[in-house]
């Protein structure tokens, strides 16, 4: 019996690759490790779709732990429920699209597009791999929404179905509309070049004065889908801005567009002369393109997420003790609802049961689970760790204490527009100048010769569009919002950079964000250990997947492990074993028995007793993350520093002294706190960026003029803001920062380059020499030089900030 | 030189044929993931067991 042996064995699982802990189960001349990993080989095999293992080493993902209760489905069958979930329905047919985050490799991809071999009412589906999503097409008079989800469930890709799925737009085609007006663009573009040939080389006489009159003709036909189709973004925007007495870069773009048309038609249908067209189609052309390129998106992150993402769509009720799961839109105030482990607390309810153990990890950060006592209030987006527990709501989920926060941040827009982007400003500038040399050549030439003082107007207007001007802040700006992503720090869209730059106060939570729970400090205080009952510790907290558990179990390293006949735990308290008939007890105080007082420190204490002995205790501190004291003490001689915590200030002694000192601490601040403190900041002309990762900082995140969530995995679970950063970056925020500003100093280098440009455009439109050869080599010109400008910059000083590398070969 | 006339005819009937083809493959949402079908493509294309091979209908010429 007290034989110590390391506890697993050879056998690797054939369905999930793990080791196999306890006995195998064998199956068909495979090991197994559980029994969904052999449920799932089985139905596979049934169908003949073993290639499934082929394709890709153990592909499978393990299913321990994956037995749910089989009612959970049940609200799929309620039509009013699930009507606005589907892509697609008509009599015979249903569409489907479910997230799966667990798709992971080739094999996935080729299970989940096989399903028709599983099920024939299964006509087809399609996996999108980045998305991590599959879309379903069945017949729904042979097989219910339910049976097609319970299926994927035992396969081991159960659908995460959220609240939010119900209220969603369906997929919109917005980029695709770009891309159709690029499209448009070079085809035309590229056929009006043709066009043009004659004309660039008119002293050459390559073809009579028929082709000529004809090739304008033609021209002007290409010209009109390029004017009414591809440039009509540009339009909305500009009247849009204009009707809000702004400026932005589309006004000059969109005068610039009338101008090039309008002279053109004039020159063609009334000079004979060729106009310049094909200068307006290449304008058009290269500013979609930098639109494109600006639109880089991530396409497995979603950065506007509200709490409806988080939300389950159904919870079970409890009404007359009959059990039944109804939608969570129907939830109303009062109801009894039945929370299992691992569930999340959808509203804002009182507890029922004697004792529940929450854990507020989405929340605050902290993952060690909060005991919480009959009659106490648990607030929505904390998760059940143990038994199921009855709770009553007190608030429907949509006015929750946390969702109320988001709706609070609502006035983002209003702060952002106080950050007008550089371009906006410079355009406003650069339009009024412009219209202004226009006027004062027209006038200059009036009264000398008339028709010279028209094309002077008119080709100052052309030359001057500011194409040079527009391209350099989408591609700068692009290339820096990639060199970021490939740093892990990610951008929800172009104009994050601007504000980035800007920045000068930065605001840190502490729990989850200075602090990192992994790097937990454990320090044991009392009797001295002995080795064997070291073993015995790692075989007790071994059982447990309590947070306090493993660290105590990376605390004992690579320690033997006694196996234990039995390792009983009570939920929230703590875990005892009876081994050679001594009880060993590790937990809370009042669990482990021991009469002694707190001591005086912060931290978590687990306690260990011997048949009623106190022994001694663990204290378990959350530790900073690796490189916080560097980045702190590096960004706060550039900037205005804060934190904010949840907790009680008896960290504020340890946090100074491993930060630097000039950082103003506050704590003991509620969700609502952080959100009224960046207002403060904000309101004091403060240009603030928050860094923070559960859901207690959101308002403070949408708060703030750019709100960073950091996060581990940065597919999963982040609040609403403006940027995700994987913590594996922490280190290279002063990078980031530095990196921000540099683009926006190549931004305002590209400015000068393009005014550079323009005025020597400009010096010869004045004079009235400008042709229309001359205008076809300028345009692209300048556009291309200030792209290459931008790009090579952007990556010099990505390379210089360590933000990319070159490529080792 | 009147030959340019027809030539340009073509030319301009050939690129507007791509242009359609492009709208196509965009509707088609072609351009909406580009990396499932590099896997995809790799995936065998294995018989189904319950389809047999019939003997294909032989034509016959009148």
């Amino acid at each position: 019996m007290n034989q110590i042996f390391p506890t697993h064995t050879d056998s690797k699982c054939f369905h999930c690759g793990e080791d196999c802990e306890l006995e195998p189960i064998r199956f068909d001349g495979k090991e197994f490790c559980c029994q969904g990993c052999k449920l799932v080989y089985e139905v596979l095999a049934q169908n003949d779709l073993c290639e499934f293992y082929t394709l890709d080493s153990n592909p499978g993902k393990s299913q321990k732990g994956n037995f749910k209760q089989k009612n959970r489905f049940d609200y799929l069958d309620d039509p009013e429920v699930v009507g606005k979930i589907f892509d697609f329905r008509n009599e015979t047919e249903s569409h489907i699209t479910f997230y799966v985050p667990q798709i992971h490799c080739s094999s996935c991809i080729w299970l989940l597009e096989n399903l028709f071999q599983i099920n024939s009412a299964i006509v087809g589906s399609r996996v999108d791999f980045i998305k991590r999503k599959v879309q379903i097409k069945f017949l729904h008079e042979r097989i219910s929404l339910k049976e097609v989800v319970n299926l994927l469930s035992v396969l081991g890709y159960e659908p995460n179905l959220k609240l939010s799925d119900l209220s969603q737009e369906k997929t919109s085609h917005l980029d695709r509309r770009t891309l159709t007006k690029l499209g448009v663009a070079g085809f035309c573009f590229g056929n009006m070049m043709l066009f043009s040939i004659p004309e660039y080389f008119s002293e050459a006489k390559l073809l009579g004065q028929d082709f000529k009159g004809l090739f304008d003709y033609l021209n002007v036909l290409l010209a009109l889908p390029i004017v009414f189709y591809a440039a009509s973004d540009y339009y909305l925007s500009a009247w849009h801005a204009v009707r809000h007495r702004k400026m932005n870069m589309d006004v000059p773009i969109v005068l610039g567009i009338f101008a090039f048309f309008l002279y053109s038609l004039w020159e063609i249908f009334t000079q004979g002369n060729a106009g310049y067209l094909d200068s307006l189609g290449g304008l058009l052309f290269f500013l979609l393109l930098g639109k494109i390129y600006q639109q880089k998106t991530f396409a497995t992150l979603e950065f506007d997420r509200d709490y409806k993402a988080y939300f389950p769509i159904a919870v079970t009720r409890v009404s007359k003790d009959t059990e039944e799961v109804v939608p969570l839109t129907k939830v109303r105030l009062g109801d009894v609802l039945l929370v299992r482990n691992e569930e999340l607390v959808p509203a804002d309810s009182v507890l029922l049961d004697r004792q529940a153990n929450i854990d507020y990890s989405f929340v605050t950060g902290e993952e060690v689970p909060v005991p919480v006592q009959k009659g106490d209030l648990i607030y929505a987006g904390g998760r059940q760790r143990g038994e199921a527990v009855l709770l009553t709501v007190q608030k429907l989920p949509s006015q929750s204490y946390l969702t109320d926060l988001w709706n609070n941040g609502e006035n983002k827009n209003l702060n952002s527009r106080l950050l007008e982007p550089l371009a906006n400003r410079i355009s406003g500038v650069f339009t009024w100048t412009v219209l202004a040399i226009a006027v004062i050549a027209f006038g200059y030439w009036i009264s000398r010769d008339a028709s010279v003082a028209v094309k002077a107007f008119t080709t100052v207007l052309i030359v001057s569009c500011p194409c040079a001007l527009s391209m350099s802040t989408p591609f700068t700006l692009g290339n820096t919002l990639r060199i970021f992503g490939k740093a892990k720090f990610y951008l929800k869209n172009a104009s994050v950079v601007e504000k980035l730059a800007l920045v000068d106060t930065l605001v840190f939570d502490k729990t989850g964000t200075l602090t990192n729970p992994s790097r937990a400090s454990i320090e044991y205080f009392g009797e001295n250990l002995t080795s064997e009952t070291k073993s015995i510790i790692k075989g007790m907290v071994r059982q447990s997947t309590h947070p306090l558990s493993n660290r105590i179990s990376q605390w004992l390293g690579s320690q033997e492990v006694e196996v234990l006949s039995e390792v009983r735990e009570a939920q929230g308290a703590g875990l005892e074993s009876l081994h050679k008939g001594q009880l060993f007890r590790l937990g809370s105080r009042e669990f482990a028995g021991v009469g002694k007082d707190e001591p005086n420190d912060v931290g978590n204490f687990v306690y260990l007793s011997v048949e009623g002995v106190f022994l001694g205790y663990f204290l378990i501190r959350s530790g900073l993350r690796e490189s916080a004291p560097e980045v702190v003490s590096s960004l706060s001689k550039e900037f205005e520093l804060h934190v904010l915590s949840g907790d009680q200030d008896h960290e504020r002694d340890t946090l100074t002294k491993r930060l630097a000192s000039d950082i103003r601490y506050n704590f003991n601040q509620s969700p609502s706190d952080k959100l009224n403190y960046l207002k403060e900041l904000n309101s004091s002309g403060s240009q603030t960026l928050m860094l923070g990762d559960g859901l207690n900082d959101a308002g403070a995140l949408r708060e703030s003029h750019v709100g960073v969530a950091i996060t581990d995995q940065v597919s999963h679970f982040s609040p609403a803001s403006d940027a995700i950063l994987d913590s594996e970056s922490f280190s290279k925020i002063p990078n980031f920062l530095a990196f921000a500003r540099d683009s926006r100093l190549i931004i305002k280098l590209n400015f000068g380059l393009s005014f550079l440009y323009n005025a020597l455009g400009l010096s010869l439109a004045v004079q009235g020499y400008l042709s229309p050869v001359l205008c076809a080599v300028l345009m692209p010109l300048s556009s291309i030089s200030v792209v290459v400008f931008s790009t090579l910059a952007t990556h010099i000083m990505g390379i210089r900030k360590g933000l990319i590398h070159l490529n080792k070969h | 030189m009147e030959v340019i006339f027809l030539l340009i005819g073509i030319s301009l009937v050939l690129a507007v044929t791509f242009l359609v083809l492009f709208f196509r493959a965009m509707k088609g949402g072609q351009f909406d993931d580009d990396y499932t079908p590099s896997v995809r493509i790799l995936f065998e294309n294995q018989p189904k067991k319950t389809i047999k091979d019939q003997p294909k209908k032989s034509k016959t010429y009148e």
